[in-house]
Formats: structure tokens, sequence, C-alpha cells
């Protein structure tokens, strides 16, 4: 039989506010264990949590930069369950009323094509702390560093049909709350988890099957491949004429399998209730109103108007636009250097390829934009040609200063003086007799071919600096 | 100097007729010889009451006119204190010692109040007689052989023994106003949210409330100006400033129209208890306030309703006390699950533990609709019983319980008759209204008390009219025999 998957995702985004959701600690990542725990996140008798207003605020960014609806009288509830690194024994999350309703997320396909992703609902809760088992000798350390990070859980309808959807879903979720600010999105930090629904059904059907939740997979790799595992998994069974058991399972990423986990608990009752110790959160139209209004440009408009302002193809202006530093950078050059084609070429070729190959962020780039616009405005006035272009700028990666420091140092002035150029193609033309020959012999369609022999050999002389139009020019007008 | 008033003390000391330090003295040593007849005390400080103290005296000589400089009070056991144990009458906490102070706390130490000792109470307020504690029973100062009352019953022991002028409390159900009645005292639990929650040990996070008893209403007064106000660290703490409570006093009652509710009055109450609240209402009346008859439909669901939300709130609150970070641990757990079960099985004693069970229940898939979400709808018909009084009247008036102080031991093993205690005392925590209990008379010598319900934050006409009457009554002046050969 045809299976086909449908994956709903659960992601717990970490938004980056400067203190923890219910209480002044600092959030920052690696610290000592519980150097950031305070009496708050310790679960002291008598303290008491008080919300803190950044992470409200980001939640509702979050809400209007996918057009959902905003709650506007959010509870949040006391989930009720026993662990060693959850201090009160419950943790304050949203149940019945969260602080983000539905909403629709828009991806783009590789294929061009574009999906509606269904977002359920996203609502604000508290992270727990962290269990060490190890170098305790037996016992467990626990660390509280974490407890209490504000976490913004973005729950989709069971819209996604593979492991490239699930996989494109979470990349433009990451750059929309990276763009929106409102998360570091450091993955290998734990800023974006990602837990995994999936069940199969024959295609065709459009009856849901059992589904398995597949907990905590941490980069958009492993949630390929964790889909990947799961469905054959479920495939295997169903084929074999079995049912697949409603359970959370566990992606190993080193035996890249999933295993089940905690099927005793399955009948968990989180005894859920609203928090008698906070009140409701009620938002009002010009709370929204005025952060609408400090939205910025989100991925999607911004690719759109690459499309419309530089006359960049999707595919391209996608590319540009997929983070904020990025289009920023592209922006910069593509404005200063007047050519917004050439500058997406350079950006998209010679800048992003030394950037992927060294593993290094835009935002750390060794040339500034100024640098880059420079070059290509070289190379847009013939100083340069494009050839001569990349070693200009392999020497501005190197830190050798601006195009124009590297062009006069190295002498690459491009060579456009028809009386130097000249005596350089009689030069060649004395010096290849036979060539000029068969030139001369050949029909139209084969002397194009032969020329490249002359300007090659021109180029050579001139170490790559002649101006290659004027000694076009200049062979056609020898070479009769 | 024991003998008197907060009141009557601030002015000895503005004037110089004693030092704080010399006032301290007599109390620590009052407690220090008399103490354990009451058992008011689970811990009691002296070194650092005499530094508290020799600071006011500084304070004085500077010229602080606060009326709580220099005066030496008591705080239940449930307010957190630094570095000073706060156990709230619980072997769980039995070891904790607590970083921070208590919102409350650090008002009194603001204001220069000198803290006496901390007092006995029911295990994490729970309890309607003081006899829940781990650090064992209070004993009522008019008679050793009946309660105190509870949970607050060592602040109000230690008020009526004169073992300290004021103390602090807690009501989550009556818990200031029952232990008050039973004593001879004055207690009054302020509007939910009208004092700081931070740093007082949660029971149920939306009925706790943290008041005074003292002496008299003037007292309470003063204490109350001193703990009331905006707390940030409390979410559902009142942003509506708090006032000198102290300013309206002396108010004329003419004109004041006092509800009196007809399920107040009814079965239940015993008739020689009836009678001293009829004579307090008739002093009233003589002060120059009206009596309407009012109701209060939904009373006979209080005590239901309460005893649904007032554990639900606890099982969870009570949730953190696992072993894991401070307070009791049971000896060499053999893995996580025996960690907490018999941490929690010997860190909790019985009525802790029936009413975690009860809450645990009342919030559990399935019975989450029928119990704890019936009991939130209730609680706002409750609620609305009362505003809609509050169309007719100016405050209402009953009592605050059904009799006087009962014998120790006498409903320890009927939790339901225990709970029937707080019949009259349940509404005010659940519409979150203010309520004070005064003084008024004797049952067979023992004290009872009468009730007043204000409207939300409206202590000040409470304390006005508890005042009013305290001017035209000594029934609040009266004092215990002192124990045997003493």
């Amino acid at each position: 039989m045809q299976w086909e998957s449908v994956i709903g995702l659960e992601v717990h985004l970490q938004l980056a506010t400067k203190s923890k959701i219910f209480s002044g600690s600092a959030t920052t990542f690696g610290a000592e264990p519980n150097t950031q725990a305070s009496a708050v996140d310790l679960a002291m008798p008598g303290m008491l949590p008080v919300l803190n207003e950044q992470a409200v605020r980001f939640a509702v960014m979050f809400g209007l930069g996918i057009g959902a609806e905003i709650g506007r009288r959010s509870v949040f509830d006391r989930k009720n369950y026993f662990y060693p690194d959850l201090p009160k024994g419950y943790q304050i999350s949203q149940f019945q009323d969260p602080i983000v309703g539905r909403g629709e997320f828009e991806i783009q396909m590789a294929d061009g094509n574009n999906r509606v992703i269904g977002i359920t609902r996203a609502h604000l809760e508290e992270d727990a702390g962290k269990s060490l088992h190890e170098d305790f000798h037996g016992q467990t350390g626990i660390d509280l560093n974490r407890a209490g990070t504000p976490l913004l859980e973005i729950v989709t309808e069971p819209d996604i049909r593979t492991a490239e959807e699930a996989v494109t879903y979470l990349k433009e979720l990451h750059t929309l709350v990276t763009y929106l600010g409102i998360s570091d999105g450091n993955m290998a930090e734990g800023s974006m988890r990602c837990d995994v629904n999936i069940s199969l059904r024959p295609v065709g059907s459009d009856k849901l099957g059992t589904r398995a939740e597949i907990k905590n997979v941490n980069s958009f790799r492993f949630v390929e491949k964790a889909i990947r595992y799961e469905f054959n998994r479920q495939a295997d069974i169903l084929e074999d004429g079995g049912t697949v058991v409603q359970e959370t399972r566990l992606y190993d990423a080193e035996r890249d399998e999933t295993r089940s986990m905690r099927s005793k608990e399955v009948a968990n009752d989180y005894r859920y209730f609203p928090e008698p110790d906070l009140l409701p959160v009620v938002i009002d139209e010009n709370y929204i109103e005025a952060l609408r209004e400090q939205l910025p440009e989100l991925p999607g408009e911004k690719r759109d108007r690459f499309v419309q302002q530089y006359k960049l193809s999707a595919y391209d202006a996608g590319v540009l636009s997929a983070s904020r530093a990025m289009a920023d950078y592209y922006e910069a050059v593509a404005s200063s250097c007047g050519d917004a084609k050439m500058a997406a070429n350079w950006v998209q070729g010679e800048l992003m390829g030394r950037l992927n190959r060294h593993e290094i962020k835009i935002e750390n780039c060794p040339v500034p934009p100024e640098s880059l616009s420079g070059l290509i405005v070289r190379i847009l006035d013939n100083s340069i040609s494009g050839k001569i272009g990349k070693q200009v700028f392999e020497a501005m990666w190197l830190g050798e200063g601006s195009a124009d420091d590297v062009i006069d140092t190295k002498g690459l002035k491009q060579v456009s003086d028809s009386g130097e150029l000249e005596s350089m193609v009689d030069e060649v033309i004395a010096a290849s007799g036979a060539q000029v020959q068969q030139y001369l012999a050949a029909d139209e369609a084969r002397r194009k071919k032969l020329l490249g022999f002359f300007v090659g050999q021109i180029m050579k002389l001139s170490r790559g600096q002649a101006n290659p139009q004027m000694v076009n020019k200049l062979l056609a007008e020898k070479l009769i | 100097m024991h003998t008197k008033t907060v009141a009557q003390l601030a002015k000895g000391l503005q004037q110089k007729d004693f030092s704080s330090v010399e006032l301290t003295q007599c109390f620590l040593e009052r407690i220090d010889t008399l103490g354990a007849s009451y058992n008011a005390f689970i811990t009691v400080d002296h070194e650092s009451a005499l530094a508290s103290a020799a600071a006011a005296d500084e304070q004085l000589r500077a010229g602080s006119s606060d009326p709580l400089t220099g005066i030496p009070v008591a705080h239940k056991d449930i307010f957190c204190t630094a570095g000073i144990r706060t156990s709230c009458g619980s072997r769980m906490l039995d070891n904790f010692v607590p970083p921070y102070d208590a919102t409350v706390i650090q008002r009194f130490g603001a204001a220069g109040a000198v803290m006496l000792g901390k007092t006995n109470m029911d295990e994490f307020a729970m309890g309607s007689s003081n006899e829940n504690s781990y650090y064992g029973e209070v004993k009522n100062p008019w008679d050793l052989s009946l309660v105190p009352g509870g949970s607050s019953g060592g602040s109000a022991a230690a008020v009526a023994a004169m073992l300290a002028p004021a103390a602090t409390g807690t009501d989550t159900g009556g818990s200031i106003r029952q232990p008050a009645a039973f004593c001879g005292i004055t207690g009054l639990k302020p509007t939910y949210g009208r004092v700081s929650r931070l740093g007082m040990v949660a029971f149920a996070s939306s009925l706790d409330q943290a008041g005074p008893l003292g002496h008299s209403a003037e007292d309470c007064a003063i204490m109350l100006g001193t703990m009331a106000g905006h707390d940030k660290l409390d979410s559902t703490s009142s942003e509506v400033p708090g006032q000198d409570y102290t300013a309206g006093l002396e108010e004329s009652l003419a004109g004041l129209r006092i509800g009196l509710p007809t399920e107040f009055f009814g079965d239940g109450l015993d008739p020689a208890t009836a009678q001293a609240v009829d004579a307090a209402l008739k002093e009233l009346e003589k002060l120059g306030a009206s009596l309407v008859e009012v109701s209060l439909p939904h009373s006979k669901l209080t005590i239901p309703t309460y005893y649904i939300i007032a554990p639900a709130e606890a099982s969870t609150n009570l949730s953190r006390y696992d072993g894991v970070r401070y307070g009791h641990r049971c000896a060499d757990p053999k893995d996580l699950n025996d960690l907490y079960t018999r941490t929690r099985e010997e860190g909790f004693g019985d009525e802790v533990k029936r009413r975690i069970l009860v809450g645990t229940y009342a919030l559990s898939a399935g019975y989450y609709d029928a119990y704890y979400k019936k009991a939130q709808q209730v609680r706002r018909l409750i609620k609305q019983d009362y505003l809609d009084c509050f169309d007719k009247v100016d405050i209402i008036a009953g009592p605050t319980t059904p009799g006087p102080a009962f014998a120790l031991g006498a409903k320890t093993n009927d939790p339901l008759a225990m709970y029937l205690e707080d019949v009259y005392t349940l509404a005010a925590n659940l519409a979150g209204l203010p309520g004070m209990s005064v003084p008024a008379g004797f049952v067979a010598g023992k004290p009872v008390g009468f009730q007043l319900i204000g409207q939300h934050f409206g202590e000040a006409r409470l304390l006005n009219v508890a005042h009013r009457y305290q001017q035209v009554t000594n029934w609040h002046l009266q004092s215990p025999p002192m124990p045997e050969g003493r």
C-alpha cells in the first residue's frame, strides 16, 4: 500500500528576553550551574511569579508575524507533575486560553510551490531545569539555570505531509523568529526544540492514524531523519497488519532510530487549573497596534520586495532574504553600487561561497558591504575585469584594504590605453602565424572560436589586465 | 507595661517613659516564664530581638515618629524571616532557614518594629484549633483545657496572654478571626490583595491574606497601615495605595447601615453566643447605626465550595516540598519515588495529607468540571450575594464562630465537625472581602466575638465601627487569669 504521513510539529522556542519569564534571573546560556537561579526559580516557600512583559510582547509579535488571533485575555495555568528539575512541582503554562490563537504560515518549497501550514496556537510557558546524571557518583545533580526561561510553544495543525515540508517549515519559522528578533534561534543551545507528531494513513484516505510523538528533536537534519525513520517503522507495522501504539518516542541521533520512552506515563494527569498567583493577561487594541507598527519587514514581504525592486528571481530573492543580516548586507551593496543584479551575483557567489567554506556568519564577514560595493563599481567602470575582481575580492577577504587600495598596490588596473593594447595585439599576431592563417581561412562560426585563442594570449601578456572589449575590437580590425 | 495597647506603648516610647530594649526585655521575660504554659511560640530569638530593640531606640532618639518604632511584635511562623527558622508548623520545614524576609516582615522591620519571635500555628495554616502543629497544640489563655482556635492560634494566644502586645496572622478561611474570637482579642483579615503575600508560605493562593491581631481596633489600624500597600513582586497585590487607618477611627456611626444576614443567625449558632452578638449589635445601634435584615442565599454552599478550592490550590502549592532542594528529606532514599513518598509521608501531618488528597482528587481529569470548576462558579455566586447586600447596607455583621472555644481534643477525630467551625468566616475569603472579629463578651467565662464584614478595601470603615464600639465597651480590655503558680 502507498502510505502518506500526517505530521504536526510543536516547537519550543526560547524567547530572547534578558531575564526569566517569572523572575529577574538572567537567561544567559552556559553559566555555572545554579548561578542563575533565584529564590523564585528554586521555588522557595512564599515566592511568587511576576510575569516578564517582554515575553508577552515577543509572543504577540509572533502572533502578528503569522497573522494569528491574539488572545485578548490569556490565562496561565499550572501543569502539575513531579520531577526533580521542576522545582515547584508544576510548570506554569497556558492551557485553555493561549496568548496566540489560530494563524497560518506560508512556506515556499524548493520547487517554488507554496504550502500553507495551519498554526493551531502558541502559548507562553516556563522551561524546566536540567538533571545532570554524570559526575555525581550515582546521584543526580540539578541545575536550575534554565528553569523559568521563557518558551513560546508553537503548535501546528497536522498539515505537514513530508520530511521536506517539516524541515522547510522549521527553517522558515527560524527565519521569521530571528527576523522578529524574538529569539536567537540558536539550535545548538536549545533555543528551538521540536516535538514531532506523526501518523500514517493510506494515500487518499482522510482519516487520521494513530500517532507517535517524537520528543526533543534538536536540529533540522534530525527532524528529517527522525521522520524518515518513523515513517518506515510505522509503515512496516501497518504493512504487517499491526497497529501503531500511541506513545512518546525519543530520537537517538547516534543510532538514527526512534525508540519508545516512558510508556508507563501515557496516562499522565497534569491536573491543569488556572494559576492563582498570576492575573489573566489582558491585551487591548492599542497594545497590539503599537506592536504592529514596530514590526520589522517580514521575510516573505522582503522576498517579494526584492523580486519587485531589484528584479531578482524568486529563488535569488529567497536566498538573499534568508536572514535579516544577509538581506541588510545585500541591500547595502546593491544600493551603493547601483547594480542590484551584479550585487546579487557577487553576494550569492563569491561572498556566500567563502562564508560557507569558512563557516563564518554574515554578521562576522571580514569584507564590509562598502568594500564589495567598491569592487563592483570598479568592474562596472571597466577599471578591472570580473576575473581580476575575484583576485581583488580575495585580497579584501584577507584584510588588504578596499578594492581601490588592492587595485593600486597590486597594479591590477585594466589596460585600456589603445596604444599599449595595440602593440600587445600586434605582438601576439606576429608570434602566431599559423593561427592567423587558420583564422583567415575559417568561416564565420569557426572564427569566433579561434578569436578566443588570441584574446587568451593577450590576456596572458597583460596578466589579465587588458580591457577585453577593446582587445576584441582591435583584433577584429587587425585580423582581416 | 505588658497590659498596654500598642497605641499606649507607642506613646510611652515617644515620651521616653521606657525604652524599646526595656519593653522588649519585659515581653521576652514573660515568654520565658509563662510561654511554656501556652506553647504559643515556635521560635524566640532573644539576641536578634534585643538588637532590633536597641536599633529602634536609636531611631526613636533620632526622632522616628512611626507608631511601630520600638514596638515588639510576634509574627506567625508562616512569614519567612531571613536567618530565622520558618517552619510553618510543619516537620517539613523544621530545618528551613529562609535567606529572605517576607514583605510583611520587611515592612514591620522598616517601621522599626521589633520581632519577638515566631508563633505556633496549624501546619501550613490548615486547621481551626491549632492542634495540627508539629510543635504541639497551643492552649487557650482563658482556659488551658481549651483550644485557642486556628490556624493563627499561637498569635492569638500570645496577644491574649500578653506575651506580645500585638501579632501578625494569616487568614485563608477564618484563621485570624476565629482564634481572635476564641482568645478575646481583635483580629482583622484585610481585603484579598491588600497585603502582599510575598514570602508568606502559601496555603491557598486565591484566599490567603495576612492581617493583624491586637488588643484593640486601634492597634489593628496601626499595624494595617504598615502592612498594607502594593508589592510589585506579588501580582495579586492591589495597586490601591495603603492609607493611615487610624485617621477615621473616631468617625460617627450615625446613618451607618449594618446588614444582618438571616443565614448567620439560624440553626447551628450557640444561643448564648447569639445573645452576646445581639448585645454587641444593640451597642452599635445606640451609636447611631441602623440594623437591616439581609440575605445571603448561597451561604449554605460556602463550606463545600471552600473545601474544594482551598485544598485544590493547597495540593499544588505543597508540591514543592519534595525533599530535593530544602526542608525535610527522608534518610537514604533508594530511588526518586522513594525520596518523594517517604519525604512527604514523614514531613506532612494528617490534616495536610488529607487536604492534598482532597485537592488532588478535585483537580483530576474527569472530576475537574464537577468539583473545581463548579466550586469556582459557586464562588462567584457567593461573592455576588455580598455585592448585592452592599447595595443596601454599608457593612455586614454577625457571629465570628458558632460558639466559644471548645476543649482540646474534642474535634480532632472529626474533620467535618472541625470544618463547620469556619461556617461564618469562609465567605469573606471566597469573596475577597475584609472581615474582622471584635470581642463581644463571654459565654461561661469563654470569650466570644462578633464579626464585621466590609466592602472591598473598606478596612477603614470596619476599624472605625470596631473602634467606636470599643470606646463604649470593655470586653477587649479583659485579661485572662495567669497560669497557676505564676
